[in-house]
């Protein structure tokens, strides 16, 4: 029996209640995975994940001397039809839960409940399914396509793995209307992926995503490795295509201003923690958190007159080993606010108390204890 | 935290650049790589101008030529398969490309330092910072080993490393990616040179991080008053630190303009697609502006403008003839000063 | 590789022809291009590769079909006749034309003859060393753990044995030495070289994008190791072995001339060398033809090799 259990400390104290599903065969299991949810219910619902890599010592004999704290007790929901934005500097976590959420690391603890099931515990059937529903685009165009198969293998092995999707003799056709659908000429099915450039090989990788038409895409830093005139082209395409096949998105960036542009909600993580989570607006114009606002500060925007009233917040130093993350508040070394209470007190992800009350749109959930709401982005 | 000793080092005064031309003057300069597929034109007739304190940001897609071109510069061009079919680099009132190779070695560290992208791969891995930072004063000044060290220390200062007499005998790895990247730069800076080129010094970084590293070369280059070539594919980084931008496209340069100028009023129908299709951090936009269509291959660049068949107001003159960098000026007349467009239509892309 | 006028049949989908016009048209000229025609694209224009493939399929024919190149026997000894006759140059590839050995034998029959088990050496022990030692490579490389170090180790040991002298401890334990024993234990010990290669290039494949996107799509671990990282492996292995081939034909020769690899009545070049070692004063051609033999094939197969490595190899292109 699956039933959620209330952690003493809970980080996250503000998230929906999960109605688990209780399987008791694997066919079960599947009906439940493959049954629709309507829009604006949630979809993926992630509680307390964590996720530790050991550090170990030795050649035979290996003595664990440690742990990189990659990802450490994040909760969030997806709903059906959104884009979550995730953003973060490098080693924030956020490539770590892209890997979560596809069931390609196994978590440390935590759940991540997909039409409340815990998928980090499914095997067998029931996990193929899950694996259908739930694709992924990778970062870089140039490594994430098989250099030895063509265009319409790399599509087509999609279907050989879950034959059910679409009979063999449908297939090639199916190849050819998925490339026409992410705008490539449907006769490259027989080229190779060396043989296009950044941005199409991208589109090919989209295909792949959308060829089980899943209910989710996780995309790690989709456009983060295409030029600035196709980046824009792709995040066109995605867009098109969540409305056309109604695909939840989890949208994994450190480019704030695409995040921004392409997301419902946007949540920012620290050093394997959830700093702040909200809608674009709570957290582009009314940031609480300080981390949010020195990140939103550091954005060069491409327009010097906007620039001018902008206040900018430097950060000194770097990020912190996640194998040695500060206690307390994480960001704390690096933060101007910081006081005596951040060190020994780690801030939990709610709504700051002083805002609780308020209708304000600062009134979202920020891991603070002095969270206090300044907008960076737009010019004073 | 550490701040400069303004007094410990005070930059020479420079006599040689006293008014009469450039730093650094490249003219008509085409390059290009013979491969399988064909001749790639990498670089067609580029030709730009950096002073000394002035800062020049090349801005451009990959295979715009950007970097090809910095490399020419350097003498760091891999020569076979590259080739320089034209042009000449000046450096002080010299053609680079018709001096010796030992006379080449001695301007390249010395008047011309080059940062990279990637701070980790320009290191070497099994040699200490401090070593690899002492060994520029040993070869180049032939000092002893202990004032080299006490240099490498005092460079490591000034690029603002904490603690940098204790980091000096640590390994690049030990470094994260924004000190690698300082020490890149302490290393360019150590011989004083006139001109740093610096190909995407921030592109690997972290945007905290990256505006660290930004205001400090800003701040370095002004001490040090050295001119300064800035290779980057970002819009945003380039508007905080440079005073004059070449936007490249195709091997050539498409427009010149000083920094606010450009972002105000384009002059270049590649610029302004540029402009319209990155997403604004300050509003949610609806669907993104996309310059359709991909960079060509650089072994079969469109005959007239390379940029036409991409390009919203391309008329038949276009796919025939190739608009030259013609200077802008006002709808009256009135010169702009350091602006140029290579468009057919320049005028009504700034002033339509 | 798929046909491209496949391309042009009537099944195009409907989808396709009335679609709107393709933004994304882009730069992909030509024919789709695979690494393997690729290669191929630069074999065809290397001289060395021209020059070692005709001699080795010369080799290969004379190996097959040795009776095409003489009438000769290479057992057909007549002491009394032609006792150490030397060559008689002017008659081309007549049973004379290099003279007989110390057992009236013709040279060039045994020469002939002699194709057979070198080439059938490099080419089994070849084959058996890459199947064994790709097999090894990618289960430790792809699996890791406990099982990458027990193999690791196993392989090491394998790798500090000296070829020959391990040949030889083998070989003597046998009483019958034919040539698939001479393959057996030539295999026995080649295996290590490719399993290194293998294990090596496979450990950076798996950590590549498209075989973490083929997990994620569910694939099973035999279809990784086939369709993914099989090959991307290969060509490093490929490389190895092609170099390798040329090497354990001079093992044969070797072994042969020593006396512990193959015996009479089969018919080697290391064998006669052997032979010869005796007449070498007064007839020191008996020795010089199959040793000249044997750095002309040795040396075909280096050339290909080599010239295999230079088309394969990603850092030359």
């Amino acid at each position: 029996m699956a039933e959620l259990k209330k952690e003493p400390v809970d980080a996250t104290p503000n998230v929906s209640d999960v109605e688990t599903v209780d399987a008791a065969t694997e066919a079960e299991a599947v009906a439940a995975i493959d049954a629709p949810v309507s829009q604006g219910e949630p979809i993926l619902q992630v509680r307390n994940l964590v996720k530790h890599f050991p550090l170990t010592q030795g050649i035979l004999f290996k003595k664990q001397i440690g742990a990189v704290k990659a990802v450490d007790g994040i909760s969030f929901d997806l709903y059906a039809g959104e884009t979550l934005g995730i953003v973060g500097e490098s080693g924030c976590g956020k490539s770590t839960v892209a890997k979560l959420l596809m069931t390609l690391e196994r978590a440390t603890a935590g759940e991540v409940f997909y039409k409340g099931q815990d998928i980090t515990k499914l095997s067998g059937r029931a996990l193929k399914a899950v694996r259908r529903n739930i694709q992924m685009v990778f970062q870089d165009p140039y490594t994430s396509l098989n250099p030895r198969m063509t265009v319409g293998d790399i599509i087509g092995e999609t279907f050989e793995i879950h034959p059910e999707v679409a009979p063999k003799g449908d297939r090639r056709r199916r190849v050819q209307e998925l490339l026409d659908v992410v705008g490539l000429n449907p006769e490259y099915i027989n080229r190779y992926p060396h043989q296009f450039s950044g941005g199409q090989r991208q589109r090919i990788g989209i295909a792949r995503g959308l060829a089980l038409n899943p209910e989710i895409i996780i995309c790690d830093e989709p456009v983060s490795a295409l030029d600035v005139s196709v980046q824009a082209q792709v995040i066109n395409l995605m867009e098109k295509l969540q409305d056309e096949f109604n695909l939840s998105y989890v949208f994994i960036a450190h480019d704030l201003s695409i995040v921004r542009h392409i997301s419902d909600r946007v949540g920012v993580m620290y050093l394997g923690k959830m700093a702040e989570i909200g809608t674009d607006t709570q957290i582009y114009d009314h940031p609480t958190h300080p981390y949010t606002q020195a990140l939103l500060s550091a954005v060069p925007v491409p327009d010097p007159t906007a620039r001018e009233g902008r206040e900018r917040i430097i950060l000194t130093g770097d990020v912190p080993s996640p194998a040695n993350p500060p206690s307390g508040c994480r960001f704390r070394t690096r933060c101007w606010k910081a006081e005596e209470r951040c060190a020994t007190e780690e801030p939990l992800l709610a709504i700051p108390e002083r805002f609780v009350a308020g209708r304000t749109p600062a009134a979202h959930e920020s891991a603070c204890h002095f969270a206090e709401e300044k907008d960076v982005v737009n010019a004073a | 935290m550490t701040t400069i000793d303004k007094t410990a080092h005070v930059p020479a005064p420079r006599e040689s650049v006293s008014g009469d031309g450039p730093l650094l003057d490249v003219r008509d300069l085409h390059v290009e790589f013979h491969t399988r597929d064909g001749v790639a034109k990498a670089v067609n007739g580029v030709n730009y101008t950096v002073s000394a304190g002035e800062t020049l940001a090349v801005l451009g897609e990959s295979g715009s030529g950007k970097s090809v071109t910095a490399q020419t510069i350097m003498g760091i061009l891999d020569m076979p398969p590259g080739k320089i079919t034209q042009g000449e680099i000046l450096f002080r009132g010299q053609d680079m490309l018709k001096m010796s190779n030992e006379e080449r070695r001695k301007i390249r560290g010395r008047k011309i330092a080059m940062i990279f992208q990637d701070a980790l791969s320009s290191l070497n891995p099994v040699l200490t910072v401090g070593y690899q930072l002492g060994e520029m004063f040993r070869v180049h000044q032939g000092l002893s080993r202990k004032d080299a060290k006490a240099k490498a220390i005092e460079l490591m200062d000034q690029v603002k490393i904490p603690a940098a007499a204790a980091r000096i005998s640590d390994y690049p790895h030990q470094f994260s990616g924004g000190m690698r990247q300082r020490i890149m730069i302490a290393m360019a800076l150590a011989l004083e040179p006139d001109l740093i080129i610096a190909d995407e010094p921030t592109t690997a970084l972290d945007v905290t991080v990256q505006a660290q590293v930004m205001d400090l070369l800003a701040e370095l280059q002004r001490e040090y008053n050295m001119g300064l070539i800035l290779i980057t594919h970002d819009l945003g980084v380039v508007a905080d630190v440079a005073d004059k931008i070449a936007v490249m496209y195709a091997g050539r340069i498409v427009e010149t303009a000083p920094v606010g100028e450009l972002y105000s009023r384009p002059a270049h129908p590649y610029t302004r697609g540029l402009l319209d299709s990155i997403p604004r951090l300050d509003q949610k936009g609806q669907e993104l502006y996309a310059i359709k269509g991909l960079p060509p291959n650089l072994t079969r660049i469109p005959a007239g403008c390379a940029f036409s068949p991409r390009c919203p107001k391309a008329q038949d003159i276009c796919r025939t003839e190739v608009p030259p960098l013609a200077p802008v000026t006002e709808p009256d007349g009135a010169e702009l000063v350091g602006r140029g467009s290579a468009c057919h239509f320049w005028k009504e892309t700034i002033h339509g | 590789m798929p046909d491209t006028t496949a391309l042009k049949s009537t099944d195009a989908p409907a989808a396709a022809v009335d679609a709107p016009p393709v933004t994304d048209s882009g730069p992909a000229p030509g024919k789709p291009r695979s690494l393997w025609s690729d290669a191929w694209h630069d074999l065809r224009r290397n001289p060395l590769f021209l020059i070692s493939m005709v001699l080795i399929l010369l080799l290969v024919v004379m190996a097959i079909f040795p009776s095409l190149f003489t009438s000769a026997s290479p057992r057909d000894a007549d002491l009394a006749k032609h006792y150490l006759q030397h060559p008689n140059w002017g008659h081309f590839f007549a049973p004379d034309w290099l003279g007989y050995d110390g057992q009236g034998r013709s040279i060039y029959a045994r020469l002939i003859y002699g194709a057979r088990a070198s080439i059938m050496v490099g080419v089994v022990v070849t084959i058996a060393v890459t199947v064994l030692g790709l097999i090894i490579g990618m289960i430790a490389g792809y699996f890791g753990g406990w099982i990458d170090t027990i193999l690791s180790r196993v392989t090491d040991i394998f790798f500090g044995v000296p070829f020959i002298v391990g040949a030889m401890v083998i070989l003597t334990s046998f009483e019958q030495r034919s040539v698939w024993v001479v393959i057996l234990s030539l295999s026995f010990l080649g295996w290590t070289q490719i399993a290194r290669v293998a294990r090596g290039s496979v450990i950076t494949i798996k950590q590549a994008d498209y075989v973490v996107a083929a997990k994620a799509l569910g694939a099973s671990t035999t279809r990784i190791l086939t369709r993914h990282i099989l090959p991307n492996a290969i060509a490093p292995v490929i490389v190895v072995a092609t170099i390798a081939l040329g090497g354990y034909i001079a093992a044969e020769a070797t072994l042969s001339f020593l006396g512990i690899g193959l015996a009479e009545p089969t018919v080697s070049w290391g064998i006669d060398v052997s032979a010869a070692s005796a007449q070498l004063r007064n007839a020191p051609y008996v020795l010089i033809i199959p040793s000249v033999m044997v750095s002309i094939t040795v040396l075909s197969f280096l050339m290909f090799g080599d010239a295999v490595r230079n088309a394969l190899d990603p850092k030359m292109r």
